[in-house]
């Protein structure tokens, strides 16, 4: 049986885009589960800053992310050498889902991946161009 | 120094074997404290697991027993590690603790500047370096791979989201923006006509915000000459300033603070030649 995906949690402390009762409702269970998981402050400025925790972070298996849209943490981690492994990461949306519907899936325990891997066309097309010989 | 070349802090907040654990209440409020003064912390316990440790030096606060925190040392001596027993501490006082350690160890200051700062998702990146033509402040830069790399996140200018508008693809994201796709919200297809609909409203302004920047402000250079009214010169430059704002989302205080004209036909100039020579560097390869 596989181990269960681990939790980072970001708080993105430096703005106020992600509902501060979800935030809040998120870290209060997640500190009553007793369940260990990682905590940050803001993946923004870590990915900055091109942190190397964020190598940490995205290293030693499956991971659940409770932060904001899936394109835009994939692109933070990647802004900081640190790319995510696209069949085991799920990220939580805290600024559309409900705390509760947050909680639920980190607790679930079964993870479902939903990073975007694909390329958009004209990405597909100029990179092809750029391959031509 | 730059913001890159920081050390951190990685906190544990102890909760395992050999410490007793803090109800949940004061576990949130520790974590809480921490979390809003900028540090990444660890929860261990003893369900679950965590990432893996790196080279980062490691403080971890625990209520251990007898109120002693015990003498820690990494068995691979890779890793400084510092504990801290913290029975007995509220929330406030934890983290003013670990603040005075972070200050003994010269680590990242967080907090001090807001992250703002353009992400490219290169999985929609055609590479064709209109945001690095574009930008007047040294965001952008080439990799060596000829790939265009956020290379100065720091000289973003906050709430200025203008070079995602002038990316055809809408592949420049700022995570912390109000709306989608710039915050990281899928791209839908009307998306992307709204974005080639805001580049063709700078192109009415002349093709160039930048070049109707500078028309304007020696336009109005003229009629203040004349008229010798600062307020009035004043009040003019906010009602042309406002509406290139608006055409291009830049704050009115990102415009204001715009150099002289001159200086920024320099740097437009400097940074189309960057753009340039990724450009070649790409089709050379």
């Amino acid at each position: 049986m596989s181990e269960a995906p681990r939790i980072l949690y970001c708080h993105c402390a430096y703005a106020q885009v992600v509902p501060e009762e979800v935030k809040a409702a998120v870290l209060h269970r997640l500190c009553a589960s007793g369940v260990a998981f990682d905590a940050v402050a803001d993946l923004c400025e870590m990915a900055a800053r091109r942190d190397t925790t964020l190598q940490r972070l995205a290293s030693g298996g499956a991971v659940k992310i409770a932060a904001c849209f899936p394109r835009a943490v994939k692109g933070l981690f990647h802004q900081a050498g640190a790319d995510l492994p696209a069949d085991r990461v799920e990220v939580l949306n805290m600024r559309t889902l409900s705390a509760e519907a947050v909680c639920q899936s980190l607790e679930g325990g079964v993870l479902t991946p939903n990073l975007p891997v694909e390329k958009s066309p004209a990405a597909l097309a100029a990179a092809a161009s750029r391959t031509k010989p | 120094m730059s913001i890159r070349d920081q050390s951190t802090l990685r906190v544990i907040l102890y909760e395992g074997a050999d410490a007793q654990p803090l109800d949940s209440g004061g576990t949130y409020a520790v974590m809480r404290s921490l979390l809003e003064r900028g540090f990444a912390v660890t929860r261990a316990s003893l369900g679950g697991s965590v990432a893996p440790a790196d080279r980062t030096e490691l403080l971890v606060l625990g209520r251990f027993a007898g109120g002693h925190a015990p003498r820690l040392e990494d068995a691979q001596g890779r890793v400084a590690v510092e504990s801290l027993d913290i029975t007995g501490l509220d929330a406030d006082a934890v983290a003013g603790r670990v603040e005075s350690q972070r200050e003994l160890r010269g680590a990242a200051r967080h907090g001090e500047w807001r992250p703002w700062f353009p992400v490219i998702d290169y999985d929609r990146c055609t590479n064709c370096m209109q945001c690095l033509s574009f930008c007047l402040f040294g965001v952008y830069g080439a990799d060596s791979a000829g790939r265009i790399d956020v290379q100065s996140p720091d000289q973003c200018k906050t709430n200025c989201p203008a070079c995602s508008r002038v990316c055809p693809e809408a592949a420049i994201m700022f995570p912390k923006y109000k709306a989608g796709p710039i915050n990281g919200d899928v791209v839908t297809a009307a998306d992307l006509g709204r974005e080639r609909m805001k580049v063709d409203i700078s192109a009415l302004l002349g093709g160039d915000v930048y070049a109707s920047l500078r028309q304007r402000s020696d336009d109005a250079k003229v009629r203040f000459s004349k008229e010798r009214d600062e307020k009035k010169a004043l009040a003019e430059r906010q009602k042309c300033l406002t509406k290139l704002a608006q055409a291009g989302d830049i704050p009115a205080e990102v415009l204001m603070s715009l150099p002289p004209p001159d200086e920024i036909l320099r740097r437009a100039q400097e940074a189309k030649a960057k753009a340039a020579a990724a450009l070649q560097a790409q089709t050379t390869t």
